[in-house]
């Protein structure tokens, strides 16, 4: 479970036992950054599925693993200068395809085309010196060999799909001369000029005005009623959280802490940190009086993950379980209801008591 | 009426003959570090296909060298600057008087021989020497008959009239060379030049009562005429062809090579004159089909192409301290090596006007204290120059060994020099040397002298002066010496043309010290040493004038007016694949140009 | 964009009108500052022995005598219809464009700029060639692997190529390779006349001028490289499926070269302008020689033809560095 990834091996095959049975399978993954501080573990053993049609909603704090697990997906890790130094494990079932120790130009060509990322910032992610028609053109002509002229009208295509005025003008446009909500529009076009099956969305929102951000988010959900794919949506406002997410998956220090469906999730959540995600979230139903409940301290580092439970230090309630076992002893996801996995230490029953009791009146 | 001269930026004759390279001397001293590290690695090419192994070292300065008949092939000539003009009516450098001759005939000219054979005149465009009537003031020469120019049109004495009228006497056009004509000839003076005065007489002390014959009429008797008329100065010009400063891009030939192509600042090619006839010619022999001159060569460039075999060096002052190094320390090359004297004295004038070196004892006392051989060895060692111990260099007429003021090992006496130091009442002296800023190795020199005068309990200061300078403005004008108390004053000089009388002269005669730009540095004003030198001059027989010369040189060091340090020398390399090499004392120890070939085709 | 041409080349045309103006007072008005008076000026033009009227005679032609701001206005004047100037037997008729007329090597100044423009044009255009090709390479490959062994050794190459002054890697080039091992040709010959040979004999000189250069430029690509790699766009670009050769040279070159053109072609002109040290050490015959010598004879036309020369090529490499980058980086608003 722990051995670095194979390189060069062939798309992985599925055998009997190890079958995936989602469309979007992630199996103990690990990503591990060797640095001259020491070894960062961004991701450490995190484990998820997804169906195509649904969303997924990845939560946490900045630097809880979330991008560099959507980044895992991708097979971007292993490009560029320190490519080579990436330690990953574990595995990624994309459509019955392993993704961890496939052979990288087999990735190379699902990227952009079964699997495609739109990310935070539109301005830095485009090439400032190619047209917006240019860039969607190239994006379609990696993976279909069609002439410059047909692509440029699938492009027109997509422009006018994603809701850009005038698309047969702006598509001469440069990035640099859009607003800010119809360059992520053009972004999102770009991403979806082959209809992939899987968008991972790195906080597509984070960025912009909020009555734009309703826009790109319905936007989104249209996209994929229409295309059936599946969304991996990664953000830290739960506020997007509540609007588009099917499921939801809580990160904390490269773990997943709390995973389940959205109702479950704001109605019954059953992890600590997650409770304090909700309160620390602005809500116009509350009185203005009252204080907003952040959580106690800092994140952790990746480096020294603190022992036992990752959360325990900022954890008001971890000297509740007996022992010392949030201290030493890692929990692992157990299942709370259908489809509602959590770890933790406590047990449901004192989880449940707390919520009721002491966090949901104040929130 | 004696001789004027204004000094101007423009340099004199000795320094010419010292072209010190000055591009940049940072550059220069860093070029000279490298090439030193690497010349120790690199072999010279060897190109010669001939078989002959070099002739020996200084083989050039005895006889001929690859003495040859062979024609045919392109001789190829390198400098690292511009000369002053190839026009022969416009300049004024030893190489220049050399090369032009390939196409401008003077008068008379130097006998192509080695050593101070090549002292000895020759009649070129005349058939015999000038013939001396009225006590030496008036002079006759005879053209020799069937003469051409390129053109086929004759040769006539008009027409060597003109090129002396034009080149002296027309200073707002034509300044470069030097202007003894207007000096000597009788109405010098008055007479405007050819472009101003346009009457068909032009200046009445020239005459041509025919076609082949001119005569000159001179102010004052001047017994070594025959070697005034050895210059470009003399060489035809006609006069329906001249443009005045235009001219040097159309030179009509009178020698055995004409101009094929002139690329100012560039290039020079010469081609066969076909008009030349050897009958009317002994001297020249038309060997090489071609002859490239290429300008503004890199000096480092220049020393590897020769010792490639593949150029000469035009200015013939020397190979570049670098490549000596590596010549002198290499059997095989040193073969290839000339070393010889260039007619010229580097010496340390002594202010004779100024106190306390008013007093000969005192001047005494500096020609005793001096160590020579720090001296020689600053100025760059033996192959740099011989101590001296004359005014004359030997290999001017007129020389003749001694040493006055001998001290063991030519080191100084101390002792010595203090006792005359007593003996005109000092025991010490404070005083100022001067020297050239842009020249290390007088520099170098004057400091050596610096640190024996001191034991000697003199102490000198130095100040130094750019070249340019240094005669208008510093060194050069009396007043400005008295009021900086400047006693001793370094210095170089070659005559303008080998005899005693060239010599000594500007630098020893009363009448030759001006308010600036002198030359006379020790402002030495000695009755009987101008009377002498008068006297030579009007004298008919050489060996008596000579031996008057010798007079000269033997009362200016009893005077001790100045210090004789070297008889400088230069350094040349004889490069393979070129015939008829000889290096002639009449140019400074240069290879005679006139008819060398080359054996590659 | 018209517009914006025209307002740059008027200024331009000031900025020579500058430039010409203090190249004149440097040279008239300094010596006159140090005391030397128009005679002296004049005596540096003749031989030995001038009279009084030899120099009252060059003075007038050269027109020293004039007060400083009628010279300068003759100069320009000449510059747009010509001049004239009275040798005695000769008259010269120097055509405008006429950049003024050397008494010392009796030549105009304009016709020398000319013919070896060409020279100095070659010299240039090719080491510039040379030093862009390699610097970029090196530097690509290096932000491609850094710290690598190839990464540590080029850039310590590049280091030593920028210290090791001209006069040291071009005397080193000729002794090497025209003396020692003569692979290269010795005498240059216009393009025109033998390709060949023209790129034979300048190759050392190439080589010499692309070692000083190139080791910035390889040094500029990457830190360029390096930065430009770091950016999002890369990111977006291998997240759409490109293979990794055209994100390096589509995305990431494409972006980092924009800063390194613009400097080239500031390099480009003020080389344009003569390689002084280069010229003279491969004896070549461009205009940076003629500077040379124009200094040490203290003869201002040449200095002032060089001088303007050389303004002109770097006013127009400024404009065109500006244009390239408009053109290059959308972004840019020329204003």
């Amino acid at each position: 479970m722990t051995e670095l990834s194979k390189t060069g091996a062939a798309v992985g095959e599925p055998s009997p036992s190890n079958a995936p049975t989602a469309f979007l399978e992630v199996r103990d993954l690990k990503v591990h950054f060797p640095t001259d501080d020491g070894l960062v573990k961004s991701v450490d053993g995190l484990s998820f599925q997804l169906e195509k049609g649904k969303t997924l909603s990845i939560v946490g704090e900045s630097g809880s693993g979330k991008s560099v697990t959507s980044l895992a997906i991708m097979g971007l890790h292993r490009l560029g200068a320190r490519g080579k130094n990436v330690q990953m494990s574990g595995e990624i079932w994309l459509d019955g395809k392993e993704l961890v120790g496939a052979d990288p130009d087999e990735v190379r060509k699902l990227r952009g085309h079964e699997m495609a990322m739109i990310f935070q910032d539109p301005l830095s992610a485009m090439h400032p010196y190619y047209k917006i028609g240019n860039q969607i053109v190239e994006a379609y002509r990696v993976h279909h060999d069609v002439s410059k002229k047909v692509a440029r009208k699938r492009a027109i295509e997509m422009l006018d799909r994603v809701g850009i005025p005038e698309p047969g003008k702006r598509v001469d446009s440069y990035p640099h001369e859009f607003s800010g909500g119809m360059r992520q529009r053009a972004m999102i076009a770009m991403a979806l000029v082959n209809n992939p099956e899987l968008l991972i969305a790195d906080e597509p929102t984070t960025a912009l005005d909020v009555t734009v951000q309703a826009q790109i988010l319905d936007l989104i959900r249209d996209l994929q009623k229409e295309f059936g794919s599946a969304v991996v949506l990664i953000t830290h406002d739960l506020g997007v959280v509540a609007e588009i997410a099917d499921e939801v998956l809580v990160m904390y220090g490269g773990r997943c802490v709390e995973r389940g469906p959205v109702d479950e999730i704001f109605e019954q959540p059953q992890h600590p940190y997650t409770w304090g995600l909700l309160g620390s979230m602005p809500r116009i139903d509350r009185e203005t009086s009252d204080r907003l409940i952040p959580v106690k301290g800092q994140p952790p580092s990746l480096i020294n993950v603190p022992s036992g439970c990752a959360f325990h230090p900022r954890c008001p309630y971890a000297d509740i379980p007996k022992g010392d076992v949030t201290r030493t002893v890692r929990p692992e996801l157990q299942q709370v209801a259908g489809g509602h996995f959590s770890a933790c230490h406590l047990s449901q029953e004192d989880r449940t008591r707390i919520w009721t009791e002491e966090i949901a009146p104040k929130l | 009426m004696r001789p004027q001269r204004e000094f101007s930026k423009f340099p004199t004759m000795e320094e010419k003959q010292t072209i010190m390279r000055r591009s940049g001397l940072a550059a220069v001293a860093a070029i000279g570090t490298v090439s030193l590290l690497l010349a120790g690695c690199s072999k010279a090419e060897d190109d010669s296909t001939d078989g002959t192994k070099a002739a020996g070292a200084n083989a050039a300065t005895k006889d001929v060298v690859n003495a040859s008949t062979q024609k045919g092939g392109t001789v190829t000539y390198e400098y690292s600057d511009v000369p002053d003009s190839f026009d022969p009516g416009n300049t004024y450098y030893a190489y220049m008087y050399n090369f032009s001759r390939l196409y401008a005939r003077p008068l008379m000219t130097f006998k192509p021989a080695a050593g101070d054979k090549g002292n000895e005149l020759v009649p070129d465009l005349a058939e015999s020497a000038g013939v001396p009537s009225d006590g030496g003031k008036t002079w006759t020469y005879k053209l020799r008959s069937g003469l051409k120019y390129q053109d086929g049109t004759a040769i006539t004495s008009k027409d060597v009239k003109y090129a002396v009228e034009r080149s002296n006497f027309a200073r707002d056009v034509l300044s470069l060379g030097p202007n003894y004509f207007q000096q000597f000839l009788d109405g010098g003076d008055k007479y405007k030049g050819p472009y101003k005065d346009k009457s068909a007489e032009g200046l009445a002390s020239i005459q041509t009562p025919d076609d082949t014959t001119i005569v000159f009429k001179l102010n004052r008797a001047f017994q070594e005429f025959d070697y005034l008329v050895a210059t470009p100065q003399t060489a035809p010009v006609p006069q329906a062809k001249d443009k005045g400063i235009d001219y040097v891009k159309n030179i009509v030939s009178s020698g055995s090579y004409q101009f094929q192509s002139y690329d100012e600042g560039k290039q020079v090619t010469l081609v066969r004159n076909k008009n030349w006839d050897a009958a009317t010619d002994p001297l020249r022999k038309q060997y090489p089909d071609k002859i490239v001159v290429n300008l503004k060569v890199n000096a480092e460039t220049i020393d590897q192409d020769v010792q490639a075999g593949n150029a000469i060096d035009l200015g013939g002052t020397g190979v570049q301290a670098a490549t000596q190094a590596d010549v002198v320390n290499n059997a095989d090359k040193k073969a290839s090596t000339d070393n010889t004297y260039g007619g010229r004295l580097v010496y340390l004038a002594i202010n004779t006007k100024l106190k306390p070196f008013d007093n000969v004892e005192c001047r005494k006392a500096v020609q005793y204290a001096i160590d020579k051989v720090s001296v020689q060895t600053a100025e760059g060692g033996p192959i740099r120059g011989d101590i001296a111990t004359t005014v004359l260099p030997p290999d001017i007429p007129g020389y003749e060994k001694s040493d006055v003021y001998a001290t063991d090992g030519n080191k100084g006496d101390v002792a010595k020099a203090k006792e005359h130091l007593t003996a005109c009442g000092q025991t010490t002296i404070n005083t100022n040397i001067t020297a050239r800023s842009d020249r290390p190795a007088e520099i170098d020199a004057a400091t050596a002298i610096i640190n024996s005068l001191k034991a000697a309990g003199i102490n000198a200061t130095m100040k130094q002066f750019p070249s340019g300078k240094y005669f208008t403005d510093y060194a050069g004008v009396p007043k400005w010496d008295a009021d900086n108390n400047v006693g001793l004053m370094m210095m170089q000089w070659g005559s303008d043309w080998p005899s005693g009388y060239g010599f000594e002269q500007q630098i020893l005669h009363g009448d030759a010290i001006g308010a600036s730009g002198n030359t006379n540095l020790s402002q030495f004003d000695d009755k009987s040493v101008n009377e002498l030198l008068e006297k030579a001059i009007g004298t008919e027989d050489k060996a008596a004038r000579d031996a008057m010369y010798t007079e000269v040189d033997k009362k200016t060091m009893d005077a001790a007016a100045l210090v004789p340090l070297t008889y400088f020398k230069v350094l040349l390399y004889r490069p393979a694949n070129f015939t008829n090499l000889v290096s002639t004392a009449a140019f400074s120890g240069q290879y005679d140009y006139l008819n060398i070939g080359t054996t590659k085709k | 964009m018209i517009s914006y041409i025209l307002r740059r080349t008027f200024a331009a045309v000031i900025l020579l009108l500058v430039v010409t103006a203090v190249t004149f007072a440097i040279f008239f008005l300094l010596p006159r500052f140090a005391g030397q008076t128009a005679d002296q000026l004049a005596q540096q033009y003749i031989g030995k022995s001038p009279s009084a009227a030899d120099i009252a005679a060059v003075k007038s032609n050269l027109g020293l005598d004039d007060p400083l701001y009628l010279q300068y206005w003759h100069f320009i004047k000449g510059i747009v219809s010509g001049a004239t100037y009275d040798l005695g037997p000769t008259t010269v008729h120097c055509n405008a464009p006429c950049f003024g007329y050397s008494f010392k090597t009796h030549v105009e100044v304009w016709p020398q700029l000319t013919s070896r423009l060409p020279v100095t044009i070659s010299l240039a255009a090719g080491a510039a060639v040379m030093w862009l090709v390699s610097g970029v390479a090196i530097g690509v490959i290096s932000a491609l692997k850094p710290g690598s062994f190839f990464d540590r050794s080029f850039m310590g190459v590049a280091l030593a190529g920028v210290s090791l002054p001209m006069f040291f890697t071009g005397n080193l080039a000729l002794l090497l390779f025209t003396y020692q091992w003569p692979i290269f040709g010795r005498t240059y010959v216009p393009f025109t006349e033998n390709p060949a040979q023209w790129a034979n004999t300048l190759f050392p000189a190439w080589c010499s001028l692309a070692l000083l250069y190139s080791a910035i430029y390889a040094r500029l690509t990457r830190s360029g490289m390096l930065e430009t790699m770091n950016e999002d766009f890369i990111r977006t670009a291998r997240a759409k499926g490109l293979r990794e050769r055209k994100v390096v040279v589509r995305h990431g070159l494409r972006a980092a070269l924009t800063p390194i053109i613009t400097v080239f072609g500031m390099d480009l002109g003020l080389l344009l302008g003569g390689a002084l040290i280069t010229e003279t050490v491969f004896s070549l015959h461009g205009v940076g020689e003629y500077a040379v010598q124009g200094i040490k004879d203290n003869d201002l036309p040449p200095i002032l033809g060089v001088t303007l020369l050389a303004a002109l090529f770097v006013v127009v490499a400024n404009l065109l560095v500006d244009l390239l980058y408009a053109a290059a980086d959308p972004r840019v608003r020329l204003s």
